[in-house]
């Protein structure tokens, strides 16, 4: 077989390869040539072949079919073998094959070899890859090597015992006493690679650390005088030209040794006062026009901040910080604005001066610099700065790159919720973000942005107005369109009598608006659940605006076929108020009252008894802490009488005012009993719509204030049912009711529907009954949970209504409940 | 800590690399690649620290080739870009005048 080409041959040869598929052409080629010759256990060229190997695996092709052969070149006695051999081994093998134990014989030889350079390779090669079966089998003999007195080994040792600690962590204590020495050395790389071995003990085990700060060295100096000695002769010293990078002596051991005295310095009082002469030294002598000294500078900085420093030292740490900010090169105003962002926690005041600078960076041109700015400049916003800083803001959310966007909004958002000066302000800007950034926002800013405009009941004609003109010229973003829309149903009739104290009150007839609402619901631009918040929109509008009812209507009534399942479900039911509840519109579709943020959410708080629609329906929204995304769908058929679905019950705030629940309980007469059907079928709007129907179980309090009496509500021909109770500590206004009904007759009661009413003041909610049948001869009972809610603490009455099948007849009986125990109500 | 120190040249081939931690072998193709779109972006006037999914690139460019190294949080950026500035020097006195052909060539002898 012909010799096979030297690597330089092969390289030429890709080079020449035009396109890819001819690149892999030769490839194989040369890989088929290689492993036969490797069949052949030819000796004179494996080095060779196993280098071209190297360079094909570089270019990314498999090349795990030489593993083997780099072991053999290891354990050959020729030094360019070994050299290729522990390359090899280093670029392909690592702890996850298998083959990579066997080097471990031939490194632990090599170790030990006269030649300082394949002890070198070994070091290296063990440095890279080693595992921790091989790195615990053979730190002895790098502990041995970290004690020569052969420097170029030294260092290599130093590098190698860091990664064995790094492997096998519990090897450490082996390597402390040979740290002892390593920094009497005069020699750089030992010093470096000492600096570097000492940083990782500290950074790995506290212990060390501790030992380190207090522990005298041999030659009788502590740890931290000592580096602090080696860092003053390196700045002190003249030209070294061995060490010298553009005018400093040894950057790069510098920057160690900083790093490490920043480790020892950290939380610790004295060695950082060791420290704080030095650093000042440092910081001061550094040459910045260069970058090395910037580096070092920076590095220094960070050092002080870390550490316990005084004060002066602080001020003059983010002083350079500054000037970093003002330099041309972007690197050194990108590590400035890092810093400064780590520090403006702690030093909140210094930071701020710089304040006009870092604004500046946001109109940088480049995108790491900006990423940074922005979040600097959130982080100082606040009481004082904030009109002007928020103007900022907006400019750049304006001109910065889509992946900014969302989260410039979301800060805007919180830095405006924190620190707004005026509700007029907050409004303007969070409409500003809309408009510019609207289909960036979060999702949880539209609710947010609707509690918000709800909470300032002065501003709310100038919001719609606002918010009217924004949508007019284009309503593709959602976000906006749905708050939006959500205003202009709720106060339409604001809108369209033309009254605004803050603006230009603008003439709109209830037509315009009508239109615009219903361009919303046709546009193809609009999400579904914008549809949805448009036609509720309109739906509320029917009881505000006054001659366009029949238009409402209509159009209501043409969504009832709309394929979206959500929209047809809203429009049927809609058209059913329309038509045969429209007595109950009006307080239906009231105003929203003004909302609570509710913090707590817990299965504690009931549903409020009116289930108006709309609160149900947008309340799925408001509540800030997220609930899941409770079908809208469910809570209406919640309120139409719906039995076998269990819907998750939004919370409601406890400041609804009864005012509306009472005065629909009144429509329905005295007598009219709010309960359910216990097998009601499922969910057809013909039914009426009775109230309260918060047929999900929901746990009972977890709290209970236990201790109440209870009592028999009613007694009579063999039917009794006993009240117990139990009120919330956490919600004293309500009340937990637990009936039991019992039949001490000798025949079954079926179908049994237990109804109840309460006065004007209170609230109830029935949950569904475990059964439907009471046994007789008290041999079992049916329990139904009542739920009253007491906001005014008036005494507890009840009118229960009782319907049963017994002996073949169909009985019915009311009654009154009078003798409620004192501490059910107060 | 380094993760890894790329040479590419500007049509993405790579002249040397050097992972210091374990990568699959075709990821380490794509992950050249898009370093190397992500530092071509750049104009000449930005910054040399790129933020790449959960590490930090430092690149610097000589001629036609990019060196980038990648890091993570606990490395000095600036200490980086100057070893980057070193080891060309380095390079360049080893080579006498260093070019892209010499680093292509003597890939084993840069490697050590």
């Amino acid at each position: 077989m012909p010799a096979p080409i030297r690597l330089r041959e092969l390289i030429r040869t890709i080079r020449t390869a035009r396109t890819q598929a001819e690149e892999r052409e030769m490839i194989q080629k040369e890989c088929a040539a290689i492993r036969s010759s490797f069949r052949e256990e030819d000796n004179t060229y494996r080095c060779r072949n196993v280098a071209k190997l190297l360079y094909m695996h570089m270019l990314g092709y498999p090349a795990h079919f030489g593993q083997l052969e780099c072991l053999k070149l290891i354990a050959s006695q020729k030094f360019t073998d070994k050299r290729i051999g522990y390359l090899g081994a280093m670029l392909l093998l690592d702890e996850r094959q298998d083959v990579h134990l066997l080097m471990t014989n031939c490194i632990k030889n090599d170790l030990n070899h006269s030649t300082q350079y394949v002890q070198g390779l070994a070091l290296c090669t063990l440095g890279c890859m080693g595992s921790s079966e091989m790195c615990r089998d053979l730190a002895g003999e790098v502990e041995k090597l970290l004690k020569t007195s052969n420097s170029y080994l030294r260092k290599k040792a130093a590098l190698c015992a860091v990664h064995v600690i790094r492997k096998v962590p519990e090897l450490m204590e082996m390597f402390l006493p040979a740290t002892k020495n390593l920094l009497n050395e005069k020699n750089h790389g030992v010093l470096h690679t000492s600096v570097v071995l000492l940083t990782e003990m500290c950074e790995r085990s506290p212990d060390m650390l501790a030992h380190f700060r207090k522990v005298k060295q041999l030659s009788s100096s502590q740890l931290v005088p000592q580096l602090v000695r080696i860092l003053k002769n390196l700045i002190m010293s003249g030209y070294s030209p061995e060490h010298d990078v553009s005018g400093i002596s040894d950057p790069f051991l510098q920057v160690r040794i900083l790093r490490l005295l920043r480790i020892l310095g950290r939380n610790d009082d004295d060695s950082s006062e060791a420290m704080n002469d030095i650093l000042a030294q440092v910081a001061t002598n550094t040459e910045t026009s260069k970058n090395v000294g910037n580096a070092i500078l920076y590095e220094t900085v960070l050092t002080i901040m870390d550490i316990k420093s005084e004060s002066g030292l602080r001020v003059l740490a983010i002083n350079i910080l500054g000037r970093f900010l003002l330099n041309n090169d972007k690197n050194i105003r990108y590590v400035a604005l890092t810093s400064l962002l780590k520090t403006v926690q702690t030093d909140h005041n210094a930071v701020q001066r710089h304040r006009s600078t870092i604004v500046d960076c946001l109109k940088d041109l480049d995108v790491s610099i900006k990423r940074r700015a922005m979040e600097l400049s959130f982080a100082l916003v606040n009481g004082n700065n904030v009109r002007g800083m928020m103007k900022e803001l907006l400019y750049f959310l304006d001109s910065c790159e889509p992946e900014f966007k969302a989260d410039c909004a979301s800060g805007i958002f919180l830095a405006a919720e924190k620190y707004a000066p005026s509700k007029r302000w907050h409004i303007d800007t969070i409409m500003r973000v809309l408009t510019t950034a609207g289909s960036y926002v979060r999702d949880d800013a539209v609710p947010n942005l609707i509690q918000l405009i709800t909470n300032s009941v002065e501003m709310h004609a100038y919001t719609v107005q606002r918010l009217y003109k924004a949508i007019l010229g284009d309503y593709s973003q959602q976000p906006l369109v749905q708050v939006a829309s959500w205003c202009i149903g709720e106060y339409g009739d604001l809108l369209v009598s033309g009254q605004c104290e803050e603006e230009e009150p603008i003439q709109v007839t209830e037509d315009e608006v009508l239109d615009i609402l219903e361009s919303v619901l046709i546009s193809n631009m609009s999400a579904s659940v914008t549809r949805g918040y448009a036609l509720t929109a309109i739906m509320k509008l029917s009881t505000r605006f006054t001659c366009t009812v029949n238009r409402i209507k209509k159009v209501v009534s043409i969504y009832g076929s709309s394929i979206d399942v959500e929209l047809q479900q809203r429009a049927v039911e809609y058209n059913a108020l329309f038509k045969k509840y429209d007595h109950m519109r009006p307080a239906l579709l009231e105003r929203m009252p003004v909302m609570e943020k509710v913090t707590t959410n817990g299965p504690t708080e009931i549903v409020q008894t009116n289930g108006e629609t709309e609160t149900a329906v947008l309340e799925t929204k408001p509540p800030p802490s997220g609930l899941q995304p409770a079908s809208q769908a469910n809570d209406l058929l919640d309120l139409l009488g719906g039995s076998d679905i269990t819907p998750v019950i939004p919370t409601a705030p406890a400041s609804k005012p009864a005012s509306a629940g009472g005065e629909l309980l009144d429509l329905l007469g005295d007598l009219n009993l709010t309960g359910s059907p216990v097998s009601a079928p499922a969910p057809q709007i013909a039914q009426p719509p009775f109230l309260l129907d918060g047929l999900s179980s929901q746990p009972l309090f977890n709290d209970i204030a236990t201790g109440i009496p209870s009592i028999t509500a009613y007694n009579k021909n063999g039917l009794k049912i006993d009240f117990t109770f139990e009120r919330s500590n956490t919600n004293p206004s309500v009340t937990v009711i637990t009936i039991q009904a019992s039949n001490s007759t000798e025949l079954d009661m079926t179908d049994f529907v237990f109804q109840a009413a309460v006065p004007k003041t209170f609230q109830l909610q029935l949950l569904s009954p475990s059964s439907s049948v009471i046994p007789a001869f008290n041999s079992g009972t049916i329990t139904q949970v009542i739920k009253v809610l007491n906001p005014q603490k008036q005494q507890l009455r009840m009118r229960i209504k009782l319907t049963y099948n017994h002996k073949g007849s169909a009985m019915q009986d009311l009654a009154e409940v009078n003798n409620f125990p004192a501490q059910s109500w107060q | 800590m380094i993760k890894f120190f790329l040479m590419v040249n500007k049509q993405g081939q790579t002249r040397l690399s050097r992972y210091y931690e374990h990568i699959e072998i075709n990821k380490r193709t794509m992950l050249e690649a898009e370093v190397i779109k992500n530092c071509l972006s750049r104009s000449k006037d930005q910054c040399s620290f790129i933020e790449y999914k959960d590490f930090k690139l430092v690149y610097r460019q000589y001629a036609a080739l990019f060196v980038v190294v990648g890091i993570n949080e606990t490395e000095n950026e600036m200490a980086v870009y100057e070893l980057i500035h070193n080891f060309v020097e380095v390079l360049d006195k080893y080579f006498s005048r260093v070019s892209e052909l010499d680093v292509s060539f003597s890939v084993s002898e840069i490697h050590l």
